[in-house]
């Protein structure tokens, strides 16, 4: 679990992180987005311990990340940033290094090494120095060291950063093994389609401080409205539109189509089914519009920015 | 820490040391001139060996060859360890440029623990050729001219080598773990090249003279200052500074706050300045006034003793002659009036600098040393007086008690300011930067310097001028 609370972070005179309160249960994904120079890395470091706050608090797996910090680190997997490998060393020994590092007895260290290099698409090159790997074989290899020690806690800095779709795929497969395993997952990522893909909870971070956060389906409820939705017809609607006016708000029609807002899907739609039913109206499709996570957030941004 | 922790702590460290080592004996940029310095060097030292001694005893000059000998074998151990500076200065700083560090300080690994893993990384293998070096140099000239050393020296030689290794790697560390860039670290790497290369030609001095028993000074020395390095080390390393800082700038506005703030506190006017100030700072400085007051203490006793050893032509007779000379003298240069004083304030304050500057870079110690040395002198002369049946405790009454009750306060206070403006890079106050911690040490420095030396001296200056000739003149002239 982490929780935070007030959580700030100054560099002589610049305010990094500011007042930063957020909790992630186990079992959940929170992806932490933002611009460039938000505040997320240097939020993830403090949740790692390595810098330590300069007002708030924050407990990682129940350790506070200022009293108890060897706790944190042994209870956290971080990928990093930069992903930091030793390009003279080859993966086996790489791994066993780091798992020497958590802890880790050699046979369950070779033998956890092996099972995530297998899973991970990596056993075959493991003969190779890291020197000698791609971006995505080294963002891959990194993301198993984070994994390594089995922790309860894992904070990912772009995950799937330089990999190919295959690849992308199995790392999402794999966070989404780690949440049905309670294990606590903090993501970094620009990848607002992965974020809406696997995050539970989203927080999006501007100079330092958390703008909004909430699930993807109460956010978009929130900044974009009640859900849209379309209705296509084989025939014409026949004003039919100002009939369902005092059903729903109608946002655009056409001659065969209808676009409108349906705060309660479930109960609305039927009533706009039945309608069309009555009038003989052959219904093609009836669909909600697809609102991203990235309408969300560029949302969210240009509205701070005008704010500032 | 239990010894159980220790181990604890040193096994861990050796997972990184394990590793380091593992990766330079991969490179060969770095393999390469450690074999070379370590099988090459010693063979041309010892064929430098065996030309010297043959061309000398030409010459009947046995004995510079008796000398160079050892003195080669020192030069074999110590060219392999200038390797560990290049290895040392890079630990921390290098896996920074190569952001490999970040993985390495998110790990469990205490400070502690990394400190040491990378310390003994640095210093085990060029260690290891310096100690093969000494065996083919040594195997050599047994085998040419059947010379062997005796157990002391090769003990001596042995015991350097390993400390100085120690106390380079520690330096370099140190060095390493504060600066933003392996450029930068290879830059102030001077500070630890130059005071070698000095130390090494003063060794070197040494063995050409044979006092050999003063190498075992050295080596205590360098114990001492490995332990204040490593020390310092540890205290100061600093994740955050590590992670966090990308560029090294100075930032003269942030700095002239921090002293202001250290400097001037709350206060508002002289008098409180001075009780919320000046000597709560004063009450903080009561060890270093203590090891001051000790020193100054013992300088006196030093001198004292060394003067039967270095007597002075003088008798108790010549002694008034001597007093109402040297009298008319100091008037006739105006020495007994104001200007004089004005000449001894300016005397002392120039002193004062010069130790404060050497204090600056020697932990204190310099400057400790130099304010030891006029009260050495003092010692020195009441041990004369004591040589031709004058009281000392006369000589000292008339002589120095008049000035010398402000002034010697004055050098003890302004003494024990350096000595901890000296050691607070050794140990910055907690959450507080190295930098931090030294403003706020040179801001106690300009408090106790202007609120209370500077005073004491201007007055010491006057007493010094104006009362003690008359004293002096009083009592011995005649």
């Amino acid at each position: 679990m982490i929780e935070t609370q007030g959580l700030s972070k100054r560099f002589d005179g610049f305010l990094a992180v500011d007042d930063v309160t957020l909790t992630v249960q186990p079992g959940e994904v929170l992806a932490l987005l933002g611009p460039n120079g938000a505040g997320k890395t240097t939020t993830v470091r403090m949740l790692t311990s390595v810098l330590k706050p300069t007002a708030g608090w924050a407990r990682v797996a129940g350790y506070d990340v200022a009293r108890a910090p060897a706790g944190v680190r042994a209870s956290v997997g971080v990928l990093t940033e930069q992903h930091g490998l030793y390009f003279r060393m080859r993966s086996e020994e790489y791994l066993d290094f780091f798992g020497e590092l958590y802890g880790l007895a050699p046979a369950a260290r070779r033998r956890r090494a092996a099972q995530l290099l297998e899973r991970f698409g990596m056993a075959e090159a493991a003969g190779k120095r890291l020197g000698e790997y791609s971006k995505g074989m080294r963002q891959k290899l990194a993301l198993i060291r984070a994994l390594l020690h089995d922790p309860p806690v894992l904070l990912l800095d772009e995950p799937t950063s330089a990999m190919d779709p295959q690849s992308a795929k199995l790392v999402r497969d794999a966070i989404a093994e780690l949440r049905a395993d309670r294990r606590t997952v903090v993501i970094c990522t620009h990848n607002l389609a992965e974020a809406e893909q696997l995050a539970d909870q989203i927080a999006i971070i501007r100079r330092g401080r958390i703008i909004t956060q909430g699930s993807p389906a109460a956010l978009k409820r929130e900044l974009l409205g009640a859900p849209l939705m379309e209705l296509r017809a084989a025939a014409p609607l026949n004003g039919l539109v100002e009939d369902l006016s005092d059903v729903v708000e109608i946002v655009e029609a056409g001659s065969d189509w209808l676009l409108y807002r349906a705060p309660e899907p479930a109960r609305l739609n039927p009533l706009i089914l039945q309608r069309l039913f009555e009038q003989k109206i052959p219904v093609v499709t009836l669909a909600e519009v697809a609102r991203s996570l990235e309408d969300v957030y560029l949302q969210v941004v240009e509205a701070a920015e005008g704010e500032a | 820490m239990t010894l159980s922790q220790a181990w604890h702590t040193f096994s861990r460290a050796l997972v990184i040391t394990r590793r380091e080592l593992r990766d330079q004996l991969r490179d060969w940029r770095l393999i390469v001139p450690v074999i070379v310095l370590t099988l090459f060097f010693p063979l041309l030292m010892n064929f430098t060996a065996n030309q010297a001694v043959r061309f000398v005893a030409q010459y009947g000059a046995e004995i510079i060859g008796d000398r160079l000998i050892p003195f080669l074998l020192m030069v074999v151990g110590f060219f392999p360890i200038s390797v560990s500076l290049v290895i040392a200065l890079e630990s921390f700083v290098g896996e920074k440029e190569r952001h490999s560090l970040e993985p390495l300080l998110s790990s469990p690994m205490t400070d502690l623990e990394l400190y040491i893993g990378k310390m003994l990384a640095a210093m085990l293998p060029p260690l290891a050729a310096a100690y093969l070096g000494i065996t083919v140099y040594l195997a050599g000239l047994a085998w040419t001219i059947g010379w062997k050393p005796t157990p002391a020296l090769l003990v001596q030689i042995v015991s350097l080598t390993t400390v100085q290794a120690m106390v380079m790697v520690s330096g370099a560390v140190v060095i390493s773990a504060q600066v933003t860039s392996v450029r930068a670290a290879n830059l102030l790497a001077s500070f630890i090249i130059i005071p070698f290369a000095l130390l090494i030609q003063g060794e070197s001095v040494i063995m050409f003279w044979a006092q050999y028993d003063v190498l075992w000074w050295v080596l205590v020395g360098l114990v001492c200052l490995m332990a204040v390095l490593v020390r310092m080390g540890v205290q100061l390393f600093n994740r955050e500074e590590l992670l966090g800082r990308d560029i090294d700038e100075i930032n003269f506005k942030a700095a002239w706050a921090i002293f202001r703030a250290a400097f001037a506190g709350q206060s508002r006017g002289l008098s409180a300045w001075y009780r919320g100030e000046v000597f709560p700072t004063v009450r903080r400085l009561a060890i270093p006034l203590v090891i001051l007051t000790g020193a100054l203490a013992a300088a006196i006793v030093i001198g004292y003793n060394y003067a039967p050893l270095y007597r002075l032509p003088l008798s108790a007779d010549a002694l008034q002659d001597m007093t109402r000379t040297f009298g008319e003298r100091l008037a006739q240069f105006g020495f007994v009036s104001p200007l004089g004083a004005g000449w001894i304030l300016l005397t002392n304050l120039r002193a004062l600098a010069i130790a404060t500057g050497l204090g600056a870079f020697s932990l204190g110690v310099m400057s400790v040393i130099l304010l030891m040395l006029p009260l050495a002198l003092v010692g020195y002369f009441a041990g004369q007086m004591a040589l031709i049946g004058v009281s000392p405790a006369l000589f000292f009454a008339a002589f120095i008690l008049p000035h010398g009750l402000l002034e010697i306060p004055a050098a003890i206070l302004e003494g024990a300011a350096i000595l901890r403006l000296g050691a607070s890079i050794l140990a910055p106050p907690p959450g507080k930067t190295l930098g931090d911690g030294w403003l706020m040490a040179l801001a106690d420095w300009a408090k106790v310097s202007l609120g209370l030396v500077a005073p004491l001296l201007t007055g010491a200056a006057l007493l010094e001028a104006l009362v003690t000739p008359r004293i002096v003149l009083a009592v011995f002239g005649g």
